[in-house]
């Protein structure tokens, strides 16, 4: 169980991430997705008490980080694989972890095994490891406590296909055993396939959190127009929701038949009216953060 | 990878007590040695106090090869090492980006930082051992050679010295978490005492300032067996100075710092 309530962090002026609420359930998966910059990888740090919240609060297993005694054995985390020391051999730093949360020597191997790492990648040094391999690193550190939830930003990064493949299945199988998941990514095709939950932000706000069946049918209907221009104020008449994509269509939060029937009242030839979730979760993303990535490139 | 495999259930079990102190100096003494480079830094201190009996061996004139002079005349150069050894077990963790698990295992900081200033202290300690052996070992090798090898010793000598080596390390250690980073700590804790030595032969007004915060000038008696309550009491004020006040400052700073 993860709790984040109203979650704040300030640098200046400027909030890289503004007033941010979630819920992570036990045998969830909850995919955490945003444009780079859009406050990921400093909400989840705030989650594991390494940035202090500027204001807002939150928990993991029911207390804040800093006061859970041994952090390691009940979350799991990974939030940047290439922050290990190059000079290690990936066994040493498994070890050094196992040996301070009080772990049997015994896991070391285990994990190992269980991250496809073998004992001649084990014994290497980290600073020879592929981006790919660090990031198993990093899994197997994550999971060496045997903890109930894990926190992992960006883990796909660096993975081969058949590499992102295998980890969805590990993390499916951690969250089918009762285990809480929080996992960012900036692309959603690597969350679509695993995550029962989204939460996606962009600038720092949270733009829209639900599961994610219901965010996907939420994602509301494409609309073409002969006419876009009388489309779009007939839309507007009818207080529904729209938002113009690049090549002329509508998306519309409604149903094909409200968004059908607002057009037939006002007389208008449309040229396509379907579902929008062809692109799926795509086209979700892209509409919900497109405005805060623009903001980021321009800052 | 293809195969599905039937795993147990995700454990649901008590609150599991966090690590002991006695554990975390473990940890932090495992890091010293664990990299190339620590294990390098490790044998050079070893190394050094080597070379330096091995240097009055073939140098010293042979009344002067005693077992204490071959002990003190190995203090100095490791002691060029140590505030090293202190600055990159309290730097590493930032230059390598390891405090990013380092403090997601142990969210008290402020017991990591203890656990490290033990586990230099303890190098320390086992650093007047070695000077202690090689000068043993010098000792029995110039009486072979013709050389005195005489063995008498004064222990006061290395209790000093134990409090010599544990101030240098302690310094080192300073500067690393006051500054956190290695390169600026190790110019700074090179270069700082040698301006503040200059200046004050310079300038006459310091000269009376300097005999209370140089340490240079304050550690000196630590190499002989007799220590005044007066030089005692000068060691400790130049301590405060460049022991105690970088390590609370940067005590402060480390739990303040977001960890990226």
């Amino acid at each position: 169980m993860i709790t984040a309530d109203h979650l704040t962090k300030r640098y200046g002026p400027h909030a890289a991430v503004d007033d941010v609420s979630f819920r992570c359930e036990p045998g969830t998966v909850t995919g955490f997705l945003g444009p780079n910059g859009a406050g990921k990888s400093t909400t989840m740090r705030m989650l594991c008490g390494l940035t202090r919240p500027t204001s807002g609060a939150a928990a993991v297993a029911g207390r804040p980080y800093r006061e859970l005694p041994n952090p390691g054995r009940e979350v799991g985390v990974l939030l940047d694989a290439s922050a290990q020391h190059v000079g290690r051999s990936g066994r040493e730093t498994l070890t050094l972890a196992a040996r301070t949360m009080g772990v049997d020597a015994g896991r070391v191997a285990a994990v190992l095994d269980r991250v496809g790492l073998n004992p001649v990648a084990a014994k290497r040094r980290v600073g020879a490891y592929s981006l790919g391999m660090r990031q198993r690193l990093g899994l197997a550190l994550a999971l060496l406590g045997e903890p109930r939830v894990l926190v992992l930003d960006e883990p796909a990064n660096g993975l081969d296909p058949e590499g992102i493949f295998w980890m969805r299945g590990l993390l499916r199988d951690f969250a089918d055993r009762g285990g809480t998941v929080l996992l960012s990514s900036h692309l959603l095709r690597e969350v679509e396939a695993v995550a029962d939950r989204l939460v996606v932000i962009g600038g720092g706000r949270v733009v829209a959190q639900g599961g994610k069946d219901e965010l996907l049918a939420g994602a509301g209907t494409l609309v073409r127009a002969r006419d876009p221009h009388a489309l779009r104020l007939t839309l507007d008449r009818a207080g529904l929701d729209a938002t113009g994509s690049a090549d002329g269509g509508c998306v519309v939060r409604a149903e094909p038949d409200a968004v059908g029937q607002a057009a037939a009242d006002a007389g208008l030839v449309l040229t396509e009216l379907r579902p929008a979730g062809g692109g799926g979760l795509e086209q979700l993303f892209l509409t919900l953060t497109a405005g805060a990535s623009t903001k980021e490139a321009v800052k | 990878m293809t195969t599905v495999t039937t795993t147990p259930p995700v454990p649901v079990r008590e609150a599991v007590p966090g690590p002991s102190l006695a554990r975390l100096i473990g940890v932090e003494l495992r890091k010293l040695g664990d990299t190339r480079a620590g294990r390098w830094l490790l044998a050079s201190i070893g190394l050094i106090a080597a070379a330096i009996v091995a240097l009055q061996l073939r140098f010293v004139d042979d009344a002067a090869q005693t077992f204490t002079n071959f002990f003190t005349a190995s203090l100095a150069p490791v002691a060029l090492l140590l505030p090293v050894l202190g600055i990159l077990s309290i730097t590493a963790e930032w230059s390598q980006r390891t405090a990013l698990t380092t403090f997601a295992l142990v969210p008290r900081r402020e017991r990591v930082v203890v656990a490290k200033l033990a586990a230099v202290l303890l190098a320390a300690l086992a650093s007047v051992l070695v000077s202690l052996t090689v000068a043993a070992a010098g000792t029995l090798l110039a009486g072979v050679t013709g050389g005195a090898g005489s063995w008498d010793f004064d222990w006061t000598v290395a209790g000093h010295a134990a409090v010599f080596q544990a101030i240098n390390v302690l310094i080192g250690a300073g500067f690393g978490l006051l500054l956190l980073n290695t390169p600026l700590a190790i110019v700074t804790s090179l270069l700082l005492p040698t301006v503040w030595g200059i200046l004050s032969a310079m300038i006459s007004a310091l000269h009376d300032p300097a005999r209370w915060l140089d340490t240079s000038i304050t550690m000196e008696p630590l190499l002989g067996p007799d220590v005044t309550a007066g030089q005692w009491g000068r060691l400790g004020v130049s301590l405060l100075v460049w022991v105690a006040a970088p390590l609370a400052a940067g005590l402060v700073r480390t739990m303040r710092r977001e960890v990226h």
